[in-house]
C-alpha cells in the first residue's frame, strides 16, 4: 500500500472515531433531553462522516488499487495523493471549524488534484481496446 | 470471503431495503396520513442507510480485503471484530426504536435506549478504526 493511501486511510478512520464521537453525544444528549445546543454540532458530525470518513477513505482505498500504469507508463506519481491529502484534510478541519467556504475550496482543489493523479490509472486492462 | 464479512455485507443489504422502504413510506406522508410515530424517523431513516448500508458495507468489504495484520491472526482480534458487527447493529436497532419514540413520547426509557444505543454505536465505530488501524501499513 503507497504511504499517501496509507495517510488517507488512516485519517479516514481517526474521521471515523471523531465523527463517531460526536455523533454518540448528540444522540446521547438527546436521550438525557438535552435538545437545545445539538442541532448546531450536525454539520461537523456530517463533515467528519461523510468527507472525513467516507470519501476519504474511497479516495485512500482507489490510489491503492487503481492499476499502477497508466495509459502512457508508470502513472504512480505520490505527490499528487499528498498534496490531496493535505488539501482534504485541511478543508475538512476549516468545515467543522467553521469555515465553511475557505474549506469547500480547499475540498475541491483536494479532489481535484486526486482525479488529476488517478485519471490516467483508470483505463482497460491488457489488450482491450476499450 | 470470511463469515463475518459475509454477515456484514447481508446485514448491509438488508438495511439497505429498510432505509429505502421507510423513505418510500416518509415520502408518502405527502400522500397519506402516517402514524405520529413513524413522520419522526426521518434521522433514524438517514443512520439505516449511512450507518446500517454504508459504513456497515465498508466495515465488511475492509475486513474481508485489507492487508493481512499477521500470519497467526490474518485479520486481527476475531473477537473484537465480532463485538464490533454486535454493537454496531443493536446499537443502530436501538436507535431505530428509540429516537422516534424518544421523540413521540419522551421518557426514561426511550431515552435510556438512545444512550444505550450511543455508547454501542460509538463503541463499535472505534473499536472498528482501532481494529483496523495496524493492517493499514505501507510495503
Amino acid at each position: 500500500m503507497p504511504r499517501a493511501s496509507v495517510w488517507l486511510i488512516r485519517s479516514a478512520l481517526v474521521c471515523l472515531a471523531l465523527g463517531f464521537t460526536l455523533g454518540a453525544l448528540m444522540l446521547g444528549g438527546k436521550g438525557l433531553g438535552w435538545t437545545a445546543e445539538l442541532p448546531r454540532a450536525i454539520p461537523a458530525h456530517v463533515e467528519l462522516v461523510v468527507t472525513g470518513w467516507m470519501i476519504q477513505l474511497a479516495m485512500g482505498v482507489a490510489l491503492w488499487i487503481l492499476p499502477r500504469f497508466g495509459v502512457r507508463g508508470p502513472a504512480r506519481r505520490a505527490a499528487w495523493g499528498w498534496l490531496a491529502w493535505g488539501l482534504l484534510n485541511s478543508g475538512i478541519a476549516m468545515v467543522v471549524l467553521g469555515q465553511a467556504f475557505a474549506g469547500r475550496l480547499c475540498e475541491l482543489a483536494a479532489i481535484l488534484a486526486f482525479a488529476g493523479g488517478v485519471w490516467s490509472r483508470v483505463r482497460a486492462s491488457g489488450l482491450s481496446a476499450m | 470471503m470470511p463469515p463475518l464479512s459475509r454477515w456484514y455485507v447481508k446485514t448491509a443489504l438488508i438495511y439497505l431495503v429498510l432505509a429505502l422502504l421507510l423513505g418510500v413510506l416518509l415520502a408518502g406522508g405527502a400522500l397519506a396520513r402516517l402514524p405520529p410515530v413513524l413522520a419522526l424517523a426521518g434521522p433514524a431513516q438517514i443512520h439505516l442507510f449511512v450507518v446500517g448500508w454504508l459504513t456497515q458495507l465498508i466495515f465488511g468489504i475492509a475486513y474481508w480485503m485489507f492487508p493481512k495484520a499477521s500470519a497467526e491472526h490474518p485479520r486481527g482480534n476475531d473477537l473484537t471484530a465480532i463485538l464490533t458487527y454486535v454493537l454496531l447493529n443493536a446499537g443502530l436497532l436501538a436507535r431505530a426504536v428509540g429516537e422516534p419514540w424518544q421523540a413521540f413520547h419522551p421518557g426514561a426509557l426511550p431515552g435510556a435506549l438512545l444512550l444505550a444505543s450511543a455508547a454501542m454505536q460509538w463503541a463499535a465505530g472505534v473499536g472498528f478504526a482501532a481494529a483496523t488501524w495496524p493492517r493499514v501499513r505501507g510495503r
